[in-house]
């Protein structure tokens, strides 16, 4: 036997389950109580809170008079006879490019929202999060703040957890059913409506609406909250592209900030540096999407800036200027940063931004307002007003009576017993006012031409004057005939015209009359 | 390779899959993602036993809703059917001069007249009602048979030269070849043909048509609706304008036929295709 020791080769390999690469497929939501916080931000988000379920929930019962012909509804999507009323103004299906312009406005101005004060909508706009602040109110009327919410949930069930976590449920389910109620009263007359559901007699769509409606929101607000926003909303993944340097976000300062310390007085006392920050973790308490802000910016961060409320509260009982943590840009946080540090040859040293006495040095802020004026805020904005004042402008100028004219194809013309030659046309006449009003079709521009209305007048004329009722198209079948000797050519183009004689108003027509060869 | 790669800013462990630097963190999935996805399969599983879906030998299971595409048309018909039922009703029990005078009723029926002709009537009167040569123009004004709405029905009702129905519009043309000779037959289409472009109606053929035309056609050549013998003064010509065209009609004439429609559409569809062919402009 020899010794000779055998060149094995040795694998670069791994099983595909080894422990050292295993994850768990699957987490569990980790529950969150937010610890109520007050300051100008918290009360800035209640006056948005009580603005914005105020005009969802009482919107549908404000009234506008119209007149006996059209509803009395100020704010209404009549499906049913394709209407949209919104105040003063009446849209038809054809224009519903309104509508759409309203869109593209809503696309833009969260562009330019999110480029200028980062996600404002989010943190204080969105539904998601007024609902969940909502029913968070709810939470903490019930079962108290943080620490008794976070007691209770620990604690075993009995009758008194049994009976709080009912009560909660119950009004969150009461204030769902509110809320998939108040939907459908923007598509019916609500009072009637109101009166239908309470009675029973409302379709069955509307109780299939406010069913699921109530499903949604008791469900994304009561139970699932922050998922919502970090695993549903594609938002916070849109976001990141329209956030640049110059975008506001809730930020943690810790060119001032750190090293945080919970003992300030024996760290200094030892000599060594201590930041303002006391690792206090009153942000993280109050964040109601359970994160900490001081690790920086985040795709779960809401902006809805109630951390820099619960720090401002505590820099004031500890005498140190506000603003800890606080809106500002990533270029002006450099700036500091770089002030801190030396431009990055040492450490955070936080004397290096304060002012001996405390409170910061002169010149250092946490973020210069000009900073987030940048030329694609101006084209954002540009943008917006641009389709604003061209939807204004299309309101103004927009026709409330209207002429369209189908040319008959088939056959486009016909030879009549004295060789006269006749074309057809369906005209239809949309009178956009609720109002019924006179109108006077006539031709012009078809030389002997005379014309016929089916169903209105029998005896061939030049004009013939038609009711419309109040905001209806009328159709009418036109006949139009003109004596050979005058035909002039395979095509001759001419007008028709309609004039309400009441007040002017009037609208044209060009059609094509078709002779043979 | 296998060794696992932690990212260094969020330190969380990527899925080693890599596109220019870019790297995939393998976070865990939430847990409710993962019972939304078993509703979504619990469903799909309850949607195919309540309807159907899953394929037999020769058919597949229907379902313990029962329900069916035919059966949705069926209630979509019949749902169409009950709307129209009052106006159908009223059709029925009215005269067609009075739907004519109903403005709703008109509608109604122009728009039932329609979609029949579409079925029944266009395969020789041609989609547009234009007709072509021996079918005739339903635009126009002439009127072989009379072009009141009551004539009209009539004529649908009981068809032209139609064997199958006693009260059919008939009437025949005498086959004058055997008449005239052929040189009388060329002077009097000569006439006839002037009688249409307000030429000299004193002309040779004239007495050949007072002779052997007047009776049906009329002194003047203005037809006589009730013989179903067609005005020869107007530019309206069912077989062509043509002098020889006519000459050809005169020696040996054709006659058009037309089905009684009565028996097989039932006296609603009738009134309604005369009121949408009256409405076609001509109607008298």
């Amino acid at each position: 036997m020899t010794t000779t020791s055998i060149e094995v080769e040795r694998h670069d390999a791994e099983a595909v389950n080894s422990a050292k690469i295993r994850q768990p497929l699957y987490a569990a939501r980790k529950k969150i109580f937010p610890k109520r916080a007050s300051g100008q931000f918290r009360r800035f988000k209640w006056l948005v809170m009580i603005v914005t379920l105020g005009i969802y929930y009482l919107t549908p019962w404000l009234r506008f008079d119209r007149g006996p012909h059209a509803p009395d509804q100020a704010v209404l999507v009549d499906l049913a006879n394709r209407r949209f009323y919104f105040f003063f103004i009446e849209i038809w299906p054809q224009e519903f490019f309104i509508v759409a312009g309203l869109l593209v406005m809503a696309g833009l101005g969260l562009f330019l929202l999110t480029s200028t004060v980062g996600r404002a909508w989010c943190g204080y706009t969105c539904p998601q999060t007024v609902w969940v602040d909502l029913f968070l109110v709810i939470e903490r009327a019930v079962e108290g703040d943080r620490n008794a919410r976070m007691k209770l949930d620990a604690a075993p069930w009995g009758a008194r957890k049994i009976a709080l976590r009912t009560v909660k449920h119950a009004i969150w389910i009461a204030i769902a059913v509110a809320t998939g109620g108040a939907w459908i009263f923007y598509f019916a007359d609500a009072p009637t409506l109101l009166s239908d559901l309470v009675t029973g007699e409302a379709a069955p769509v509307a109780y299939m609406t406010v069913a699921l409606l109530t499903a949604t929101t008791y469900t994304f607000g009561g139970l699932m909250r922050e998922q919502v926003c970090t695993y549903m909303c594609p938002w916070p993944r849109i976001q990141a592209a329209m956030l640049d340097e110059n975008s506001l976000t809730v930020t943690y300062n810790d060119w001032r900030g750190e090293p945080r310390t919970r003992g300030a007085k024996k760290a200094l006392a030892a000599g060594k540096v201590a930041g303002d920050c006391v690792d206090c973790n009153a942000c993280v308490v109050v964040c109601p999407m359970g994160i900490d802000i001081r690790d920086g910016q985040q795709l779960e961060c809401i902006t809805c800036a109630l951390c820099i409320d619960a720090c401002d509260a505590v820099m004031d009982k500890l005498g140190r200027a506000r603003g800890l943590i606080s809106y500002a840009t990533l270029a002006d946080y450099n700036t500091n940063m770089a002030i801190a540090t030396g431009g990055g040859a040492h450490a955070i040293d936080p004397s290096l931004v304060h002012k001996p006495g405390g409170g910061l040095a002169d010149g250092i802020v946490p973020f210069h307002l000009s900073r987030i004026f940048q030329p694609r805020v101006f084209i954002y904005f540009a943008g917006w007003a641009l389709i604003g004042v061209a939807l204004v402008y299309a309101l103004m100028v927009r026709d409330r009576l209207e002429v369209n004219v189908l040319h008959d194809r088939n056959p486009q013309f016909v030879v009549l017993s004295d060789g006269s030659i006749r074309n057809g046309y369906t005209v239809k006449l949309l009178n956009k006012i609720p109002e019924p009003r006179e109108v006077t079709v006539s031709i012009d521009g078809l030389p002997g031409g005379a014309m016929s209305v089916v169903g209105i007048d029998r005896a061939e004329g030049a004009a013939v004057d038609v009711a419309l009722d109040p905001d209806r198209l009328k159709t009418l079948k036109i006949y139009v005939r003109q004596p050979r000797e005058l035909v002039d050519g395979r095509v001759q183009t001419f007008r028709f015209l309609v004039e309400d004689a009441e007040n002017g108003e009037n609208a044209a027509y060009t059609a094509n009359f078709d002779a043979p060869e | 390779m296998s060794d696992k790669h932690i990212d260094e800013v969020s330190g969380v462990v990527t899925t080693g899959h890599e596109w220019d630097g870019i790297r995939e963190l393998d976070n865990p999935m939430p847990r409710w993602w993962l019972w939304t996805f078993y509703a979504t399969i619990a469903w799909a599983l309850a949607y195919t036993i309540a309807y159907p879906a899953w394929p037999l030998i020769s058919s597949a299971t229907s379902g313990v809703l029962a329900w069916s595409s035919r059966g949705e048309l069926r209630t979509e018909l019949s749902a169409a059917e009950a709307t129209r039922a009052e106006y159908a009703a009223r059709v029925a029990e009215l005269p067609v001069e009075e739907i004519l005078a109903d403005d709703t009723l008109r509608q109604f029926a122009t728009s039932a007249g329609a979609a029949a002709f579409r079925v029944n009537c266009v395969q020789c009167h041609g989609s547009g009602a234009a007709g072509s040569p021996g079918y005739p123009n339903l635009n126009d004004d002439e009127w072989l048979w009379g072009g009141t709405a009551e004539d009209i029905r009539a004529t649908i009702a009981h068809g032209v030269r139609f064997s199958g129905d006693d009260e059919t519009r008939y009437s025949e043309m005498t086959a004058f070849a055997d008449i005239l000779d052929r040189e009388e037959v060329a002077t009097v289409a000569a006439y006839v043909k002037s009688l249409s472009e307000g030429g000299d109606p004193a002309g040779t053929g004239a007495d050949i048509y007072a002779d052997n035309c007047a009776s049906c056609h009329g002194e003047t050549g203005k037809g006589e609706p009730s013989l179903g013998a067609p005005d020869l003064t107007d530019a309206i010509w069912l077989y062509g304008s043509d002098v020889g065209e006519i000459a050809a009609q005169i020696r040996t004439p054709k006659h058009g036929v037309m089905p009684a429609w009565q028996a097989r559409l039932g006296e609603t569809t009738v009134k309604e295709l005369a009121v949408y062919v009256h409405s076609l402009g001509g109607g008298q």
